[in-house]
């Protein structure tokens, strides 16, 4: 890179948007919980956080689009953003570790036991809580909270939604091969199949959550099979979006003549991304709806 | 440069102006900005550092003084001053205080001074990023004690967070959740800057295996931060909806397990209590070698064993849980491998001993500090080794003796670190040295007083006094009398270290770029006070490293 910075790091001054990213943090927090409580203008408060952020991001990454663009930045920040991105995904990766750990220990572990298996103090609660409590998964718990539901098959909307997913990834892919040969309008058009497939997929995703709510009388609150259920999905579905949201934001700065074969951070950042979200789906594809 | 020009240099880089024209070699010349958006809108490591400091301090007041609450209630048997409510609000308050608002935000700050200067950076790796971390910290924590003023009270179930307990809070509790993920934000935004100016910002020649131990020790840390922090934002997020949104992950009714909690809070937990100790050793491995005068006595099995302690740190989890009824194979698998981990920490402890093995040894204030470390964080780790036995652990659990534990290792652990470190570099922060007198006696009298608050709960928590209680047995009164009176006598020395502060910020005899006779490393090679912006051109490690 040539830029006249090449030698020494771009440490910028005066940075005004993260306490508006703060502020807007808390606005949202706040008005998240008091809406939760149906406490007075909760709701109202939360949009308003949502807004202040949506702004915050709006000028911070506006802020940091303009000085690529103009060539403020080096190779050795570049690298810092690459690194920053990678360590953000592993700790997206460690949050859905998190509520595949709770799917895991609640089918291998406290289900059965729940059931009277394990021996030793195991049967105790089954015993003497939960008796004649028979455990076999797709489960509501000894209290069928929620009452009679329908398990979520796999053949469906799920495997389309699969394929949907993987093929983006392939798109996502040819794209990235587009920008760098320097084929940007290239880039453009595979990006935009890359986003439309995403957003087919939430649209497939909110579908199959009506049809689970209405067809199946599957809930949220249908134990602990709808909750693992509609948590890991749910979770990976707003990942979707903000995957997908990511991915048009690279659309129309390729159509704004951004990136280069050689300068395109944003472009693989959000790839990385996707792919993220990508390899999730399949582990909640095996251990969601197939197992 | 004239002043005009000095003015310059800040906007030309303010946020959406893009002036590349400029070189980026004269521009950070100039000083900090005045007034108070100097503070806010900072990106510089040295301020920010100061920022996190500051704020950390002016918790640990506050953290203390629910501390001085839940002893003055326990001064005496029954029910005196507070009630039993607002006494578990207290127990719950200081620990969330005291590990998410002091001890961690003095590690982050202690890392925004010290590590860019130690790897000779010009700063952290993502500036913008840094500041925001910093004013997260205010916000969140304005959410968290806002909760002691709610009508249904301030989170009183333990900063474990347990559920079904936890679940049965008032309308505060959405605003407890919040608060932890909030903090949560800081933190890996945090730990992702620190890990990217490790990896990235080192000056040439400065090795992984010739970077000071602070630096690997905050490494490490922060790659715990960032493997942990999500899961704990899993975990209460999951409290969240089986309180609002109807599921049942710790409803044994719905097929969950409440125990299931304890699996994957305890999975950060446990990671979370190195995360408290592990830049703590990299001070004492900066410390003794300056006041021993000999370099640090084993730096590679320093750094493996600060490695395995972090390895170990993920498999040790449900040692917190060997009364929850676990299969016998769960309970030996966590007792083998939890005493596995006092191998890397004796590893560290013979290193520090057998650094200052017929070292030129001087005890000024920062060197007390640290052997004050070494052998009190000793203490507390043999009691943990004792806690680990989990026959032994069935008697002790949510005891008196497990509070005496993690206090030896936090109060004269972690937080005696932080004041070594302060004291060790506010030479360097203020440029002026710091009221040696004072400072001795800040040490003893610390010193003293701790004991005394901490000594006596090994003995009445054998004895079964049980922790998070507002009352206990009439037997135990002489002892908790005791503990209540160290505590007052440790509380109140603390403001000694806040004049001491204050007093070297405000003047004293000047201090030199090497501060301390024997003290090694890149910081060292800088005026005190450190200039507004150090190592803009990398700067040559020759001569200058700690190894």
């Amino acid at each position: 890179m040539s830029s006249p910075s090449a030698d020494a790091y771009y440490v910028p001054h005066a940075a005004r948007w993260p306490i508006v990213g703060s502020i807007g943090l808390f606005v949202f927090f706040w008005g998240f919980a008091n809406w939760l409580n149906d406490r007075p203008l909760g709701k109202e408060t939360f949009f308003l956080g949502v807004i202040v952020l949506v702004v915050m991001m709006f000028g911070w990454f506006g802020t940091v689009i303009r000085e690529s663009e103009s060539g403020t930045y080096n190779g050795q920040v570049d690298t810092s953003f690459r690194m920053c991105m990678m360590w953000f995904i592993f700790s997206e990766v460690m949050f859905f570790a998190a509520f595949f750990g709770a799917l895991f220990y609640a089918r291998v572990f406290s289900g059965p036991w729940l059931g009277g298996d394990g021996g030793g103090g195991a049967g105790v609660t089954n015993e003497v809580l939960y008796q004649g409590f028979n455990y076999v998964w797709p489960s509501n718990g000894p209290d069928r909270i929620g009452g009679e539901f329908m398990q979520m098959g796999w053949f469906g909307l799920p495997l389309i939604n699969t394929l949907l997913l993987l093929t983006s990834g392939l798109t996502c892919t040819f794209a990235h091969h587009a920008i760098r040969h320097g084929e940007r309008k290239k880039m453009v058009k595979w990006l935009a199949a890359t986003c439309a497939l995403g957003f087919i997929f939430v649209g497939l995703q909110a579908y199959e959550y009506y049809h689970a709510y209405h067809g199946l009388n599957l809930k949220m609150s249908s134990g602990i099979y709808g909750s693992t259920f509609f948590m890991l999905t749910g979770f990976h579905g707003f990942h979707v979006t903000m995957g997908a949201i990511m991915l048009l934001v690279v659309m129309f700065r390729g159509m704004k003549s951004h990136f280069t074969a050689n300068n395109h951070f944003a472009f693989e950042a959000a790839a990385w991304y996707w792919h993220f979200v990508d390899v999730v789906w399949l582990g909640l594809f095996v251990f969601v709806y197939l197992l | 440069m004239s002043a005009d020009n000095a003015h310059d240099g800040v906007t030309h880089h303010a946020p959406g102006d893009h002036a590349p024209e400029h070189g980026h070699g004269d521009h950070d010349e100039h000083g900090p900005a005045s007034g108070m958006m100097r503070w806010i809108t900072t990106t510089n490591h040295k301020d920010i550092g100061s920022l996190y400091l500051w704020f950390s301090l002016i918790m640990f007041f506050i953290g203390g003084a629910m501390a001085l609450v839940i002893r003055a209630e326990l001064f005496q048997p029954g029910i005196q001053i507070v009630d039993p409510m607002f006494f578990n609000s207290m127990t719950t308050m200081h620990a969330l205080v005291m590990i998410f608002g002091v001890v961690m935000p003095a590690f982050v700050g202690l890392a925004n001074w010290m590590i860019p200067m130690m790897i000779g950076a010009p700063d952290m790796a993502l500036p913008r990023l840094n500041n925001w971390s910093f004013w997260i910290m205010p916000f969140a924590f304005a959410i968290l004690l806002s909760t002691l003023f709610m009508d249904s009270g301030g989170p009183a179930g333990g900063w474990t967070l347990y559920p079904p307990l936890s679940l049965q809070m008032g309308d505060s509790f959405a605003f407890v959740i919040f608060a932890i993920h909030f903090m949560g934000i800081s933190s890996v935004m945090g730990s992702i800057n620190i890990v990217a100016t490790i990896f990235n910002m080192r000056a040439p020649g400065v090795t992984f295996m010739k970077m000071p131990m602070f630096v690997w020790t905050w490494l490490i840390t922060a790659y715990l931060l960032i493997a942990t922090i999500p899961v704990l934002a899993g975990a209460v997020t999951m409290l969240l909806t089986d309180r609002y949104f109807g599921t049942s992950f710790f409803s044994a009714a719905g097929g969950g397990d409440p125990v299931m909690f304890q699996h994957i809070f305890w999975f950060f937990g446990h990671p979370e209590v190195y995360i408290l100790i592990l830049p703590a050793f990299g001070i004492i491995s900066s410390i003794i070698p300056t006041f021993a005068r000999k370099p640090l006595f084993g730096y590679d099995s320093m750094v493996y064993a600060t490695a395995s302690i972090a390895f170990l740190s993920f498999i040790v989890w449900a040692h917190h849980m060997f009364t929850t009824g676990m299969p016998l194979a769960g309970s030996l698998f966590f007792m083998m491998s939890t005493m596995l981990i006092s191998v890397p920490t004796g590893v560290k402890v013979f290193n520090w001993v057998a650094t200052m093995w017929r070292g030129a040894m001087t005890f000024e204030t920062p060197m007390l500090f640290a052997i004050g470390f070494v052998i009190m964080f000793t203490i507390g780790g043999l009691s943990g080794l004792m806690l680990a036995i989990t026959p032994a652990d069935i008697q002790y659990h949510d005891t008196y003796f497990v509070v005496a534990h993690f206090h030896y290792v936090l109060v004269p652990g972690a937080i005696y670190s932080i004041m070594a470190a302060t004291y060790y570099w506010l030479p360097k922060w203020t440029g002026n040295m710091y009221d040696e007198t004072l400072g001795k006696w800040h040490f003893w009298i610390s010193t003293v007083f701790v004991n005394v608050l901490f000594f006596p709960m090994h003995f009445v928590g054998l004895a079964g006094m049980n922790r998070r209680i507002p009352d206990y047995s009439l037997q135990f009164a002489d002892w908790n009398m005791v503990a209540s009176i160290g505590a007052f006598g440790f509380g109140f020395s603390q403001l000694l270290f806040v004049w001491i502060v204050i007093k070297c910020v405000r003047g004293g005899k000047k201090a030199t770029a090497e501060v301390w006779e024997g003290a090694r490393g890149l910081e060292w090679t800088v005026p005190s006070p450190a200039p507004y912006h150090t190592f803009e051109t990398a700067p040559d490690i020759t001569k200058h490293m700690v190894r």
